[in-house]
């Protein structure tokens, strides 16, 4: 049973390959095809299920109940939200830079989408299987601060603009304590293919090898996402609405959406890394992985409304200070530890 | 040509921190605040004239809006204020009855200072934590008047005497509140990203703080103790006992802090009254047309802002020739344009938050 769960997928995509005449050049075009329509279909139900989740736990942590008005205790809300987004008037304030202020979203919600085709799903269930694939993330982690930076500028609004180089400072800060985070483990399997990070987990899981890489690597992972504590850039309080004030109706539902689909990612990295990925018994595999992803995600939403939010100065020297010497130490001792682990054992690794 | 300019931006009328309508123009060096320029008087509603034209119990409602937040410490200012002129004196369970209610709105006033204090910082979840404690207040009120925020209670020589479940239910609350507070201080008082947020920031020296008039909590944390409670006692004030907190360096954090003392003081206080009521009447005779002689008076009072006093001005008639508001808030806002530049604009939310303003007592 637990095999044929596993396996479900796989039987459909074989089956559909078949339909296209095995394997051809045109059976793999349609095949990538359709892995990315999959992709897609995940994405957006997991992001309808975050944003309940995320207003249900914010409500029930505050001692409210949450939204439960439209469908059975409130399920229905994210259709309601889409919907009235999809109804605004598709305005574009007069002075903006016009090609970059549109496209900024797109880009940003694309770079989230390119991210989840390393991602190991279930068992042989990772899209593109690279060689590179730790590698691919961070490098895509990096590049999606262009997309903010962008939308503040080309706002042409004080605020803005004021958020978007806040946010630019906070990413590029937290970049670096989460690469020295994943390198651990990197080093540990001497491998960034993700699959085979995920296989290496099958007799202990790399959170209890690394356990301070799994601590720096949920906070840096919060400040890259921008969520609170660190998300000095929406502070409601503070300047409106940040790099995105400018945007209404489904230009900001596709960052809305962005917003989760990074939070998405992130738990999907940690869970991968730290977590064994899709390895459990009794249950299927993509089962498993769904489940930690919603313990991840619930992390992190536990601590957003938990505490108060950072000053951009003690934000940064929090980052640099005090993540990355960390990481920096975490990874000597991971080094120390390999190189006595292959004096023990030896002929493991090399 | 490259160069480097200020910003200069609107922290305007409508904005979610900034506690009403109230109008900061601000300059900004990169992320550091260069000067402040408070704008008030969005919330002018000419309550000083308007008391020309109406009798003096007539005005009593129009109290509660000077301060919604606190609108007991408005009204009973007033009423005392208009009995030290008429010569009332007013009956030992009225006077009782009056510090206790007064006690629990400035409870119900700090706890919501406290819970906007930190949401505006960013912690949105104590916000509710407190808003549930001060629902139990505002319920006790509405079981007396009927009214939840501006409640119009005391009356020129009396107060209304409350039901009789109002004892039970105030005991209640009495025991259950300081295990709230014990909460709050988890939750935000010890937090990490709360203390240093706050800690070392916009310090208000004592000397500054003297010579500006500052009054209330944000003086207290400055480290001097001056309480009118004590200093200049009203009412029955002498009779109970109870300490002024004060803090140390007149940062952010310390303002905090003797909020929070402050609550334990008042359930104190509200303890010994409520052990101490003696029975009796709750008004004294007044005469149904109220005409104050000729005179004049100021009385002040330690609301919970600051010093709330009114002047009136009598001419023997039955409305008041002048009358006079002497709100904390209008002139604490004044150290913001000398303690905020130098900070950066996050800091000028918390020092903001801090200072727990009310609109209404700053503009009337």
């Amino acid at each position: 049973m637990p095999q044929f769960g596993s396996e479900i997928f796989l039987v459909i995509a074989h089956w559909i390959r078949g339909l296209l005449g095995g394997n051809t050049l045109a059976a793999d075009v349609v095949m990538n095809i359709v892995k990315f329509l999959m992709i897609y279909i995940v994405l957006v139900l997991a992001v309808c299920v975050f944003v309940m989740m995320e207003r249900k736990v914010c409500a029930w942590m505050q001692l409210r109940v949450g939204p439960n008005r439209l469908g059975p205790h409130g399920w229905m809300q994210i259709i309601g939200d889409m919907v009235k987004l999809m109804g605004k008037e598709d305005f574009r304030p007069d002075k903006v830079d016009k090609w970059p202020w549109a496209l900024a979203p797109m880009f940003f919600l694309g770079i989230s989408i390119m991210v989840f085709a390393v991602i190991p799903f279930g068992k042989n269930m990772v899209p593109v299987d690279l060689d590179l694939g730790i590698f691919y993330i961070i490098g895509l982690s990096a590049l999606s601060t262009l997309p903010i930076v962008t939308a503040g500028w080309a706002s042409n609004n004080k605020y803005s603009l004021l958020g978007g180089m806040r946010s630019v400072a906070q990413m590029i800060s937290y970049e670096v304590p989460l690469v020295f985070s994943l390198l651990g483990v990197v080093m540990i399997t001497q491998t960034f293919k993700t699959s085979a990070i995920v296989e290496a987990q099958q007799h202990v899981w790399f959170i209890l090898l690394q356990p301070i890489g799994f601590v720096v690597y949920v906070i840096s992972a919060m400040a890259e996402i921008n969520r609170a504590p660190f998300d000095l850039i929406e502070a409601e309080s503070e300047f409106g609405c940040g790099y995105f004030t400018e945007y209404s109706g489904l230009r900001f539902g596709l960052f809305y959406m962005a917003e989760y689909a990074n939070l998405f990612i992130v738990a999907a990295v940690a869970a991968t890394v730290f977590l064994g990925g899709w390895q459990g018994p009794f249950l299927p595999g993509w089962l498993w992985f769904a489940i930690k992803v919603l313990f991840v995600v619930f992390l992190i939403m536990w601590f957003r409304w938990t505490f108060p939010r950072f000053r951009v100065d003690h934000l940064m020297h929090f980052g640099w200070k005090v993540l990355l010497p960390l990481s920096l130490a975490n990874i000597v001792i991971t080094g120390i530890g390999i190189y006595i682990y292959q004096l023990i054992y030896p002929g493991i690794g090399g | 040509m490259l160069r480097t300019e200020e910003l200069e931006i609107n922290i305007g009328p409508q904005h979610p921190a900034t506690h009403g309508v109230f109008r900061m123009i601000v300059k900004l060096d990169g992320e550091v605040v260069t000067s402040v320029e408070p704008k008030v008087g969005y919330l002018h509603r000419g309550m000083e004239k308007l008391a020309e034209s109406r009798t003096y119990p007539q005005y009593i409602p129009y109290t509660d809006r000077i301060d919604y937040l606190a609108a007991i410490s408005a009204n009973i200012s007033y009423v005392q204020a208009v009995e030290k002129l008429m010569g009332i004196e007013v009956p030992e369970r009225a006077e009782y009855l009056r510090v206790i209610f007064y006690e629990l709105q400035r409870l119900a006033s700090h706890i919501g200072a406290t819970g906007f204090n930190a949401s505006d910082l960013g912690g949105l979840t104590p916000f509710l934590y407190c808003l549930r404690d001060r629902e139990k207040i505002l319920d006790l009120f509405e079981m007396t008047i009927g009214g939840r925020l501006t409640v119009n209670l005391p009356r020129i020589g009396g107060i209304i005497e409350p039901p009789e479940e109002f004892w039970p239910t105030l005991q209640k609350f009495l025991d259950e509140m300081p295990a709230s507070i014990d909460e709050y201080n988890g939750i935000i008082t010890g937090n990490e990203i709360f203390q240093a947020r706050t800690k070392g920031v916009g310090i208000l020296s004592k000397e500054l703080a003297e010579a500006l008039s500052i009054t209330g909590p944000v003086l207290r944390a400055s480290g001097v103790k001056w309480d009118v409670r004590k200093n200049d006692p009203y009412g029955i004030y002498d009779r109970f006992d109870f300490e002024v907190p004060t803090g140390e360096t007149g940062d952010c954090f310390d303002r905090f802090v003797v909020r929070i003392k402050e609550m334990e003081q008042s359930l104190r206080i509200i303890q010994q009254a409520v052990k101490d009521i003696p029975e009796g009447p709750t008004f004294a005779k007044v005469a149904k047309v109220v005409k104050p002689p000729v005179g004049e008076v100021y009385h002040r009072i330690e609301s919970v802002r600051g010093e709330l006093a009114y002047y009136i001005v009598s001419d023997g008639t039955t409305k008041p020739y002048r009358l006079r508001i002497r709100g904390g808030t209008f002139i604490n806002i004044q150290m913001l344009s000398r303690v905020v530049p130098g900070w950066k604009v996050a800091d000028l939310i918390a020092i903001l938050a801090s200072l727990d303003i009310v609109l209404p007592e700053c503009d009337r």
